[in-house]
């Protein structure tokens, strides 16, 4: 058994993959096998596998940006609220004040409303950042009034009247039935996505041996590229094996000039607010890892007092962790607001617990300097998993939140564990 | 010949307390001045106002003759002055060409890290002060005091330092990684690097430095040849701010 343990740990080494995000995977598989299982092989389908990619995007989205933000040694307690008040804006935007000005479904005001979500949260992020960074507020509090705030100016918008309905190309954003990409596009997306993926790979490689240094052994360079290339395809083969209902493809076809035969297959095609979330955890990560800005984080988190004395502005970098953060919440408003098809000021609510919930469950650290972005987009997806999986099995909402409680502190505790054996 | 620095009459009080009062040091090329003192004493105090961590209240920098705007630790670097501090100044959950380049990362033509050329001159240098140094991929959390030690040397010497701090740079060694720390010293200062050491131990100083400067309660006591005095005179100096025969005296020297 000993043996077999380090031979696997040999394994992993050479592979060079976190055996944490090994681990997460693992706990997601265990997560959807054990649902599919209870449910007679329901969770496992095409549609339900979709749905909760799209039910995840919002979270996710926001969770790249809290892992900088908790990797910095802060908190942010305002994420929701931030959402909240931002949907409210571009809501009152595209829903009254566009239409009037350039009419209705003009096709700029999509575009216009995300550029204004994107604007609205990343003010009021940096607007929070400076007040934690140059007036040395802790970052707890300065959200904390943040949630109170922005909640209550989300009402203040409209006087708490809900806005509907949204421009019609804005509601791609949300997913849905138009809101997906189709089979072909997904097909060139999923082998461009490997492609990148091959030559990322080779690029390293030769890199590294340009310069003389070790590299991987061929065979864990072959599983790495297998693995990663499965799982975009297998991606979109799951998102492509989903099928239109039988109304909606009707229309499709007929609107373009076919006659509609019943039983004709047409696939949704990946997500658009997965595109987005996926696209926006590629940026954060490239961020994190390839610039300074990144290192500049990571070193704050690490030791703030070195960071200082290496000469960098660390004021000025927490305070542009808080704007991005505000900016993501924003981009997650328009995904929150695009599904919904409508604007209201309850929107968003608990999830700032949510999104630092999967920021910790993929192995963010509280006391800062270590966190992944995929792992916390991973951790999105495992409590999004649990929440669906409860509801397809039809418990209740009270204990759905008691088992998401549990299973957070209990993943912060094994990652307590891991962490104290790697010492 | 113009020395490499001069501080002069330099003040820093924090809240009431005079950290500093009225200090001047100076030191030329390949010198090695040994800054004494009791724990509080200023002298790290001092030193700070030098590689930019601390600003003076009031006094002169000259670095070559020149004034110097030393404001942030950025600025001293610009002065090629490099500081490795008695806490290291590690982010420990970085490697050590992270640590190394903390701040003045090399880049890719996209303007993105080059951790490849970062890596490889991080084992040049690594090489040169410490050959069985292997763990290039690790945390500095997981080295030990020595390797820590090194990675804090090697940042500092890696960018062509004229001018080097080194605040109680054996505190946390062993006799073994004193003695190459020694050496590296004396490797330096045969490149035409000016030295201010600062320590605790009266025996290291006495090893490698060619004059020492003493403070007490924030003044300067007196600075001499180190030919020029004994240890127990230096002692004196240090313990009861009493400047012998072979010493200049300065403003806080006992009358």
């Amino acid at each position: 058994m000993r043996g077999l343990g380090q031979g696997s740990g040999a394994a992993l080494r050479a592979l060079e993959v976190d055996p944490r995000l090994v681990g997460m995977l693992g706990a997601l598989l265990a997560i959807w096998l054990g649902f599919d299982l209870l449910s007679g092989g329901a969770f496992l389908t095409p549609r339900n596998l979709w749905n909760l990619s799209v039910q995840t995007a919002s979270i996710a989205v926001m969770a790249c940006g809290m892992v900088l933000v908790i990797v910095t040694r802060n908190i942010d307690l305002s994420v929701g609220a931030i959402l909240g008040v931002t949907g409210m804006v571009i809501g009152v935007l595209q829903a009254r004040l566009l239409p009037e000005l350039l009419g209705l479904e003009h096709p700029a005001t999509w575009l216009i409303a995300v550029l204004a979500a994107v604007l609205v949260g990343g003010a009021i992020g940096l607007l929070q950042g400076a007040l934690i960074a140059w007036l040395a507020i802790p970052s707890f509090i300065v959200t904390l009034g943040g949630l109170l705030v922005w909640r209550g100016a989300a009402w203040w918008v409209t006087q708490g009247q809900t806005v509907a309905p949204m421009d019609g190309r804005f509601r791609m954003l949300g997913g849905g039935i138009e809101g997906a990409i189709g089979a072909t596009a997904s097909w060139i997306l999923g082998g461009l996505a490997c492609a990148a993926i091959l030559a990322a790979l080779l690029a390293s490689r030769r890199r590294r041996l340009r310069f003389g240094f070790p590299v991987r052994p061929l065979w864990a360079e072959a599983t790495v590229a297998i693995l990663a290339v499965g799982a975009v395809l297998g991606t979109v083969a799951v998102a492509n094996a989903y099928p239109l209902p039988a109304g909606i493809a009707r229309r499709v076809i007929e609107e373009a000039g076919g006659t509609w035969v019943p039983g004709t297959f047409i696939p949704h095609g990946l997500a658009v607010p997965v595109l987005v979330a996926i696209g926006v955890g590629i940026v954060i990560t490239v961020l994190a890892l390839r610039t300074r800005f990144g290192r500049a984080v990571f070193a704050i988190g690490g030791n703030p007092e070195a960071a200082e004395l290496s000469g960098i502005n660390t004021r000025r970098t927490i305070m542009l962790v808080f704007g991005l953060m505000g900016a993501l919440c924003g981009v997650a408003a328009c995904i929150a607001t695009a599904r919904l098809n409508a604007a209201t000021n309850a929107a968003g609510s608990l999830d700032e617990l949510y999104v630092i919930a999967a920021a910790v469950i993929g192995g963010t650290s509280l006391a800062g300097g270590a966190g992944t972005i995929a792992g916390a987009m991973l951790g999105a997806l495992v409590m999004q998993s649990l929440q669906s999986g409860m509801v397809l099995l039809g418990v209740d909402a009270p204990m759905q939140n008691i088992v998401v409680g549990l299973v957070l502190v209990l993943a912060v505790w094994l990652d307590t564990v891991y962490r104290g054996r790697m010492r | 010949m113009t020395p490499l620095v001069e501080m002069s009459d330099i003040h820093l009080a924090f809240g009431g307390i005079k950290a500093v009062d009225g200090a001047s040091l100076d030191l030329h090329e390949g010198e090695v001045v040994g800054l004494l003192g009791h724990n509080g004493a200023g002298k790290s105090t001092l030193i700070k106002v030098l590689s930019g961590a601390y600003r003076a209240d009031s006094g002169d920098i000259r670095v070559r003759g020149e004034p110097a705007h030393i404001h942030s630790p950025r600025d001293a670097r610009r002065y090629g002055i490099e500081t490795i501090y008695q806490t290291l100044a590690l982010a420990d959950n970085l490697d050590a060409a992270a640590n190394i380049f903390l701040g003045r990362e090399l880049l890719t033509a996209w303007g993105t890290l080059d951790d490849a050329a970062m890596e490889a001159a991080t084992r040049q240098v690594m090489g040169r002060l410490n050959p069985h140094f292997r763990r290039f991929k690790e945390p500095v959390r997981a080295l030990s005091g020595g390797q820590r030690q090194s990675v804090a040397i090697a940042r500092a010497i890696h960018f062509d330092a004229r001018i080097l701090i080194m605040d109680e740079p054996t505190a946390a060694l062993g006799p073994a990684e004193t003695r190459q720390v020694g050496e590296l010293v004396k490797q330096l200062k045969a490149q035409g690097i000016g030295i201010f050491l600062i320590s605790h131990d009266i025996h290291d100083v006495f090893d490698l430095a060619d004059r020492i400067s003493v403070m007490k309660n924030g003044r300067l006591v007196g600075t001499a040849r180190v030919a020029d005095i004994t240890k127990d005179e230096a002692l004196g100096m240090i313990i009861l701010g009493k400047c012998p025969p072979g010493a200049i005296p300065g403003p806080g020297a006992m009358n």
